[in-house]
């Protein structure tokens, strides 16, 4: 058994060392398996980060109301007097100013793009004094908070970002009214970042929707009361709404824009590792084909097909490592943190987001790699450890 | 084309390595093909956007409803030809995940706008005497199956029916196709008079957009700009521009995915060319003492130069054709995601880069090689080796 390791440890260390001879098509392997590799990562970065960006901020223990039949905010309505309802409904924790339920409205407001100019659909967001109590990650980093019943804004940090006119102090026209920007806040990167903020009870007349609402946010006492929470309302005759969990919500949003980037991202990828899986194989098959003499020699000073094959293997597997490696750095230094926004269709409204390499998916991509390393060894391999070994020997 | 048969003779000689090299070649066309079509899709309607059409939205944003009776104001000003309300009905049909776009238009009015749906004149009528018909474009109804005289339950998020079901039901009249291949036949019209009438009183007369035609395209921006005149300092502002900018505008807010997307592809496309390149050229220097050999025997420089580039373009040509091809071949089998892709085609401008491409790494691989060999010295060639 020492003996066979020793020989895998020597023809492994001969192939390695002469490497260098055979620069060209090594690098060639190397490269289009580092091609793989980013690519994969970097598709696959966009849809993590979406998809962080849209459940980072979905808690637990916030339960989000809409009216029965609504499917997002944006089509879902809820009267005055049924968000009192909501608000007193048992499971809602409190604080001393009252229950800890926010009465909101989500409207769209067009403002240009930063990046191209274009118009691009906003969430204006109305909410009621306990928002940012209820959210708990919401925190300003620049300015204050709107006071109510001014015509007063606080814009997220990644709205800030995507879109012109947002500069703390600025002000934007919206319809016929002036809102001045006099806070920006942080969310843990999450979707509420995309949004601006203002009392509801503004935006209610400038938008002629009377004394209505769109939405309830309400903290729960803990995770477990979303059940009592839920059955309190859905059994309530008086009310026509639906409960949902925040972080519920949110992830059944992304999932639609994220399984659409995923299956692009593999798809393309797994072409892609075909294409690399043919460069590797040839690469391969040149350099067995190159050291003919040198493995007959061997085997007929002993050295068994075994040793050979996993040789053989061994260093295709080292030559797709550098190249996932090298790809998956690549792929890391550039799209890391990289911002844009896209369209969530189903609130019809931009949602700004960081693209996201996570260490899952970087061990992800070296898996690939080095499964590409490994089928485009193994045929090589078989070829070099089935070298007659007389005929090859007498070859010049 | 004597010579032909030394080519061939040279593909021949490690065929693994010319399999492989061809294999790498046709996976990136056939990426490239691919590619080509998604961004064409995400692009979406810019392409099939008429020169001669404006839309008018509200002002603020397009979920904000403007009253259809603006449509009588726009009519009467000077150019316009023609006005089309139109509404973001959001019908589901039995699942979230089967989406399709679903609007009320008002039937004869909608297709004198939009040439591009081809409606047979028999089911044009039927549409007209059904006040439940509905027509689909052929890639829906391919999808789920739907024949005329189907009856198709819709459920609207957004519009609520003044009844207890809360379900629209429509009766299939007709199924259109597109006069271009890129027109998006993946979207269902019904009339608007079913639609009003069933909708709830507070929602009852407003809609999402109106499309207009001008009677003259150079006019159509100062027109845009009369349209927003006419309702300035009204309740609902309106915001009025070319459908292309419109479309364009949708394809924005998708947003730069789509570049990066490219982006991060085309890349790739030209890592796996890298790869072949590498391989036609690795194997072209092999040969050097069989390219003396035929210098020795008098083969002219040019001749050698040929041949070389010969080897490399035919295979460049053969990958190239047959990625190209199984892309073509797979596009033509309709969109695999119809609700996130509504046309899947390969544009034929693309189809041109892509031969350009195929030239392109023909030469380009070949090229230094051929060179190399061109300018060999016959008796430094043969010595090479020994």
């Amino acid at each position: 058994m020492f003996n066979w390791l020793s020989q895998i440890a020597a023809v492994t260390g001969a192939n390695l060392r002469t490497l260098p001879q055979r620069r060209g098509a090594a690098i060639a392997a190397a490269v289009g398996i580092a091609g793989v590799v980013a690519v994969l990562v970097g598709v696959l970065s966009i849809a993590e980060g979406f998809r962080r960006a849209m459940t980072v901020s979905g808690n637990a223990d916030v339960a989000i109301v809409l009216r029965s039949g609504s499917d997002s905010e944006m089509t879902s309505g809820i009267s005055h007097e049924d968000t009192r309802t909501i608000a007193d409904a048992t499971g809602v924790a409190r604080d001393a100013n009252g229950p800890l339920a926010s009465a909101e409205l989500f409207v769209i407001i067009n403002l240009p793009k930063r990046s191209t100019g274009t118009d691009a659909n906003v969430p204006l967001r109305g909410v009621s004094a306990a928002a940012f109590s209820v959210r708990g990650n919401v925190a300003l980093t620049a300015g204050r908070r709107f006071e109510p019943g001014r015509n007063e804004i606080v814009v997220g940090a990644g709205a800030a970002r995507q879109f012109a006119g947002l500069d703390l102090g600025k002000t934007i026209r919206v319809g016929a009214n002036d809102w001045t920007v006099v806070g920006i806040f942080s969310a843990g990167g999450g979707v509420a970042e995309s949004e601006i903020w203002t009392d509801a009870h503004v935006l209610q007349p400038a938008y002629h929707r009377g004394d209505s609402f769109q939405a309830v946010y309400a903290k729960l006492s803990s995770p477990a009361a979303f059940r009592d929470f839920s059955d309190a309302l859905t059994t309530n005759p008086r009310l026509s709404v639906k409960v949902v969990r925040q972080s519920d919500y949110y992830a059944e949003q992304s999932t639609a824009v994220t399984s659409f980037i995923k299956s692009i991202g593999v798809v393309v990828a797994g072409l892609m590792a075909l294409g690399a899986l043919f460069g590797a194989l040839n690469t391969m098959y040149s350099s067995v084909a190159a050291r003919t003499h040198e493995i007959a020699t061997l085997r007929a000073l002993g050295f068994g097909s075994g040793p050979v094959i996993i040789s053989v293997m061994l260093e295709s597997l080292v030559l797709a490592l550098v190249g996932g490696a090298v790809g998956a750095s690549l792929a890391y230094l550039a799209f890391d943190g990289f911002t844009t926004s896209t369209i969530n269709w189903q609130t019809f409204s931009q949602v700004a987001f960081a693209f996201k390499v996570s260490p899952q998916l970087l061990v992800r991509a070296i898996v690939w790699a080095a499964f590409i390393g490994l089928f485009g060894g193994l045929f090589p391999a078989v070829h070099a450890a089935r070298i007659p070994i007389a005929a090859a020997l007498r070859e010049t | 084309m004597k010579f032909l048969y030394l080519v061939a003779s040279n593909l021949r000689r490690k065929k693994t390595r010319t399999a492989l090299t061809l294999l790498s070649i046709i996976v990136a066309f056939f990426l490239f093909g691919l590619l080509c079509a998604i961004k064409a899709a995400l692009a979406g309607g810019v392409s099939m956007a008429g020169a001669d059409r404006l839309v008018t939205r509200h002002k603020v944003s397009i979920i904000q409803m403007l009253p259809i009776n603006y449509a009588t104001r726009i009519a009467a000003i000077p150019g316009v030809a023609s006005v089309v309300p139109q509404t973001w009905f959001g019908g589901i049909y039995q699942d979230p995940k089967n989406f399709f776009p679903s609007i009320p238009v008002e039937p004869a009015a909608f297709l004198d706008m939009f040439p591009e749906f081809v409606l047979p004149a028999d089911q044009k009528q039927a549409w007209l005497n059904t006040r439940t018909g509905a027509i689909v474009g052929r890639a829906t109804a391919r999808r789920f199956g739907w024949k005329i005289g189907d009856r198709i339950p819709l459920h609207s998020p957004i519009w609520r029916r003044n009844d207890t079901r809360d379900l629209w039901e429509f009766d299939l009249v007709g199924i259109y196709d597109g006069a271009k291949k890129n027109t998006d036949t993946s979207q269902f019209f019904f009339r608007y008079d079913y639609f009003d009438e069933g909708r709830l009183p507070q929602a009852k007369g407003l809609i999402s957009w109106f499309t207009i035609r001008v009677k003259d395209p150079a006019q159509a921006d100062q027109l845009a700009a009369r349209v927003d005149q006419e309702f300035t300092n009204s309740d609902r502002e309106t915001k009025t521009e070319p459908e292309g900018a419109f479309a364009q505008g949708f394809a924005q807010q998708v947003g730069d995915i789509g570049t990066i997307v490219t982006g991060i592809l085309s890349a790739v496309f030209f890592t796996i060319l890298l790869v072949a390149g590498n391989t036609i050229a690795q194997s072209v220097r092999e040969r050097t003492e069989e390219l003396g050999v035929l210098k020795a025997v008098g083969f002219t420089n040019e001749l050698v130069l040929a041949l070389v580039l010969a080897e490399s373009c035919l295979i460049a040509a053969l990958g190239g054709v047959l990625g190209l091809g199984g892309a073509w071949l797979l596009t033509a089998g309709g969109s695999p995601a119809p609700g996130l892709l509504p046309t899947f085609y390969i544009p034929p401008a693309n189809l041109l880069v892509g031969s350009a491409l195929v030239v392109a790494l023909g030469l380009v691989t070949g090229a230094l090689p051929a060179l190399q060999a061109m300018r060999l010295g016959v008796a430094e060639a043969l010595r090479r080796n020994a």
